[in-house]
């Protein structure tokens, strides 16, 4: 099926992205992580994750790297957010609604602030 | 759950835990023959008979965190509930598929949900997994190989968020063109 979108797009948009990333190569990948487990996907995790996608298409914000993983061990914290900026240790939240999540891109990952009453201390 | 799109982000956690690097989800809609039919097919570790008996028994788990899964027990009933059923084929060291059939137009049918969102999450979220998607209505077919997109990447990441919206863009488009394009054939033969 022919589809609007082709890969030689793609190229132009890697191009772009090589381009911005050699101007603050020092500056390091932040990387936040999603528990999606049955737990949290039933706590809604799916939805924290994509408030935290759309926080970066909407606030264009370039090296965050976003992973799931399954099961963190936490269930009644569920859904679980983990923020690793670079160079520093992991910062775990519980209980996190796609708000809390923009607010922690906002805060946290872009502001370098951990917000402590969000924060499971384990 | 409420949604169809989110049991299918959880069995593909189970593909993912079970060390696939290959995993395919279809979802076919066809409303001809009053189907809805879920197929998530990957090449895990699989599993032996004993272990495939017990499965759908909610008190079976493979994790060490929790000693209850609920997931594929969840599932089942909810196609069970819809005249539908859940069976699982798994090899050891093959893989397992996971195939789920619903009464498209069961009253107790949960929608299907955001398709797009559990896409996303799989794709984004664990990249070292190579994702294939086929969706499917009626005659038409709308399909995503997220290989040759990496290829065009050559490392640049999928989070970065003009990649991220071309991938978002590719999948709403091709899933609503395809529905588009099914109910306008229905039409015609009206």
């Amino acid at each position: 099926m022919p589809t609007v979108k082709s890969l030689d797009d793609l190229k132009k948009i890697r191009e772009e992205a090589l381009k911005k990333q050699q101007l603050k190569e020092t500056a390091g990948k932040s990387e936040v992580i999603v528990g999606m487990g049955t737990v949290g996907i039933a706590a809604g995790a799916r939805e924290t994750l994509k408030a935290i996608l759309d926080m970066i298409e909407a606030e264009n914000l370039s090296d965050i790297v976003v992973r799931q993983t399954g099961n963190i061990g936490l269930d009644s914290f569920e859904p679980i957010v983990q923020v690793i900026l670079a160079g520093q240790e992991k910062v775990t939240y519980g209980k996190v609604s796609p708000d809390m999540a923009k607010r922690i891109m906002k805060e946290h990952v872009v502001g370098g602030e951990i917000i402590t009453e969000y924060q499971i201390k384990e | 759950m409420r949604e169809l799109a989110l049991h299918i982000l959880d069995i593909a956690e189970n593909s993912i835990s079970a060390g696939a690097t290959r995993i395919k989800v279809s979802v076919n809609e066809n409303l001809k023959d009053d189907l809805l039919r879920i197929i998530i097919e990957d090449n895990g570790r699989g599993m032996d008979i004993a272990t495939l008996a017990r499965i759908t028994d909610p008190f079976v788990t493979s994790r060490t965190t929790r000693k209850v899964g609920l997931g594929l027990p969840f599932f089942k009933a909810a196609a069970e509930a819809c005249e539908g059923s859940l069976n699982i084929q798994s090899e050891p060291g093959v893989g397992t598929t996971v195939t789920v059939f619903f009464k498209h137009s069961h009253i107790d049918r949960m929608p299907l949900g955001d398709l797009c969102s559990t896409l996303l999450t799989l794709i984004l979220g664990t990249p070292d997994v190579h994702w294939l998607f086929e969706y499917r209505m009626n005659d038409e077919t709308f399909e995503f190989d997220d290989e040759p997109v990496k290829e065009a990447l050559a490392g640049v990441s999928l989070t970065e968020p003009a990649v991220m919206r071309f991938i978002r863009e590719m999948i709403e488009e091709g899933i609503a063109d395809t529905r588009q394009k099914a109910s306008h054939a229905i039409d015609h033969r009206q």
